[in-house]
């Protein structure tokens, strides 16, 4: 039963990856570019279950980790750097830059830590939009150039396409193998219960720090390819409102669950694009969604499933019980 | 000299309104662990009630009394029933998630309905200048002023002085005992939403004249009241007060003093130094940890 399901979990990703590379071959350049958006998102959003779905640490600031990446690709892109080489430039600012935004997190948890990150969050679109020197202010960054990966071009949207769905799927087996190695145990240890966590060892200080690194490096990640995506950056993208769409995406989609952000980024970039025949109304029909479904289930889409299988399990499992109880009479 | 006073004066009556939509954020937090992240659009939507039952022929102090009573009976009465009432149980988070979903759905339901342009809206107090003492004073930012203060004194009085602000007190600071000694729990949270929901509509009519009425612009203004909460005191209403005349002062001064470019950067900086150094706020108590 579970060897069959596991063939069967298998078998509906592999599908899903297909359909993911297949499909999109006909979109027209808009429909590639939605889902470009959507891949990029999904990253940011990983990061952000990374430090709030498994280390517990609410952060408002994730947009602007996006922003950094997606400032330091810009900037060094246009001076002709490649591609790889200003991702990596993100990454490192971001991962810093997070590790710093973890300190407070030291001292203060839950709703006040939110605060602070919001309070950077805010700090950070300011310098986005006053250093004009650096990030040319609100005229933003043109003409950004999209990369050759191993002699290919990707100017035109499809191979970028494959270029974002590429980068989602390194970033999901690095993700993957984080949150099965000790350091997602003890993330999570640290999520459930700090005190104790630290009673038996963990070292939750530089646990804290790395979450909000880590979660941080992978906002980077999403905005360095988010610049060569929209060929054009400003800072309103990068305002509190893409932190908070990216706490929404978590938390919809399934906080602490791997595929969580997958759904999240899915809801928030694909379901106002579904909408949109509904012209104005799209946003709002949005919004009633997201509000109706965590009335409806609070952890998320995907706590439902895991609702409907913990159920399913425990009536299997009374049924096996029972069964073996009978035969235990029946053999008295 | 002269424009150190000007900027106090402005900077007072902007807090004083920041000051009412702080109190209510407060409340709302004491009485059910609710982070609006809405407060702000909480504050734009009855300027734009007001606007439409003017439109529809009503006059202007008509038009007040129903988007008053409006705004009780959506912003209080449907935002405690239907969304805060059902997600109580699931954490603060999840509430917080949903309050955010419900800005999304209140700036687009304006934008939709009403207008994607800014309205000009009347003012309850007279807008030309006076002067004072020598110095030349606007009478709107007085009257604000004053008008905000008399508000939030009138809330102090009652929930200091009267029978129903000390049941209200008590249902906010332990439910459980305030139960058993008798007092009606659930009439009281449902009061306080109610008492957020004038307070919003209040902040609204005064603020609206000033910034027009736009259906963005909660954004900021929520922001500043959230700052002025967490500063003063997330737990206290004389925090919130303390906490709104605080930044509103200190958005003005750094606007003129600082660079007009970082004056939303000041705040900021002040909420972290803050929050790290005494998480508590200002005037606030310290919530107590539990393993």
């Amino acid at each position: 039963m579970s060897a069959n399901a596991r063939y069967l979990r298998l078998a509906a990703g592999l599908v899903v990856i297909a359909a993911l590379i297949v499909t999109p071959v006909n979109f027209n350049r808009y429909g590639l570019f939605i889902l470009s958006q959507w891949a990029v998102m999904t990253i940011a959003a990983m990061g952000l279950n990374l430090t709030l779905g498994y280390a517990g640490q609410v952060s408002l600031a994730q947009g602007a980790f996006v922003g950094v990446g997606a400032y330091a690709s810009a900037i060094l892109t246009t001076q002709g750097w490649p591609l790889p080489a200003a991702l990596l430039v993100s990454i490192l600012a971001s991962f810093a830059i997070g590790w710093l935004l973890g300190y407070p997190a030291l001292r203060v948890q839950h709703h006040y830590l939110a605060f602070v990150t919001l309070a950077f969050s805010t700090l950070a679109f300011l310098v986005f939009r006053n250093e004009s020197w650096l990030t040319g202010g609100i005229y933003g960054i043109s003409n950004i150039p999209r990369p050759h990966i191993f002699g290919f071009a990707t100017n035109k949207p499809l191979p970028f396409y494959y270029l974002c769905l590429g980068s989602l799927a390194i970033v999901s087996l690095a993700v993957w193998w984080l949150i099965r190695s000790p350091w997602g145990r003890a993330f999570m240890a640290l999520r459930e219960n700090p005190l104790r966590a630290q009673s038996l060892g963990v070292d939750t200080r530089r646990y804290t720090l790395m979450a909000f690194a880590i979660g941080s490096a992978l906002g980077g990640v999403a905005g360095g390819l988010y610049a060569p995506l929209t060929q054009y950056i400003d800072p309103v993208p990068f305002n509190l409102s893409l932190s908070l769409d990216l706490l929404m995406m978590v938390i919809v989609g399934g906080a602490g669950f791997f595929f969580g952000p997958f759904l999240g980024a899915m809801i928030a970039v694909l379901l106002p694009e579904w909408l949109r025949f509904t012209q104005g109304y799209y946003l709002m029909l949005y919004a009633v969604a997201v509000i109706l479904l965590l009335i409806w289930s609070p952890t998320g889409i995907l706590g439902i499933l895991d609702r409907f299988l913990a159920n399913r399990r425990t009536k299997a499992a009374s049924a096996l019980r029972a069964v073996s109880k009978s035969r235990l009479e029946t053999v008295q | 000299m002269s424009n150190l006073f000007d900027l106090l004066i402005a900077g007072l009556a902007t807090g004083a309104i920041y000051a009412l939509v702080a109190v209510g954020f407060t409340l709302l937090w004491q009485t059910s662990q609710t982070i609006n992240f809405a407060q702000g659009e909480f504050v734009m939507l009855p300027a734009f009630l007001m606007l439409a039952a003017m439109h529809a022929g009503a006059p202007f102090w008509l038009a007040i009394i129903i988007g008053i009573l409006l705004s009780m009976i959506l912003l209080g009465l449907a935002f405690k029933m239907l969304l805060v009432d059902p997600m109580l149980r699931h954490g603060v988070l999840p509430l917080a998630i949903a309050t955010m979903a419900l800005a999304i759905g209140m700036k687009e339901a304006v934008k939709q309905f009403f207008s994607a342009e800014a309205s000009p809206f009347p003012s309850i107090v007279p807008t030309n200048d006076i002067a004072v003492l020598g110095h030349v004073v606007s009478l709107q930012s007085l009257g604000v002023f004053v008008v905000a203060i008399l508000a939030v004194v009138g809330l102090t009085a009652l929930l200091n002085r009267t029978s129903l602000g000390h049941q209200m007190q008590a249902a906010a600071q332990n439910p459980t005992v305030a139960r058993i000694i008798g007092v009606p729990v659930e009439r009281m949270i449902l009061l306080t939403f109610l008492i957020n929901a004038v307070l919003v509509a209040l902040a609204s009519l005064l603020i609206t004249p000033i910034y027009l009425a736009k259906f963005s612009s909660g954004e900021v203004l929520g922001q500043a009241a959230f700052i002025a909460a967490i500063v003063g005191g997330f737990n206290q209403v004389r925090g919130a007060i303390a906490g709104g005349l605080l930044i509103g002062v200190l958005d003005n001064l750094s606007a003129a003093y600082v660079s007009t470019q970082y004056r939303a950067a000041v705040p900021m900086i002040f909420l972290i130094v803050v929050i790290l150094f005494r998480p508590q706020g200002l005037l606030g108590r310290s919530e107590e940890r539990t393993v």
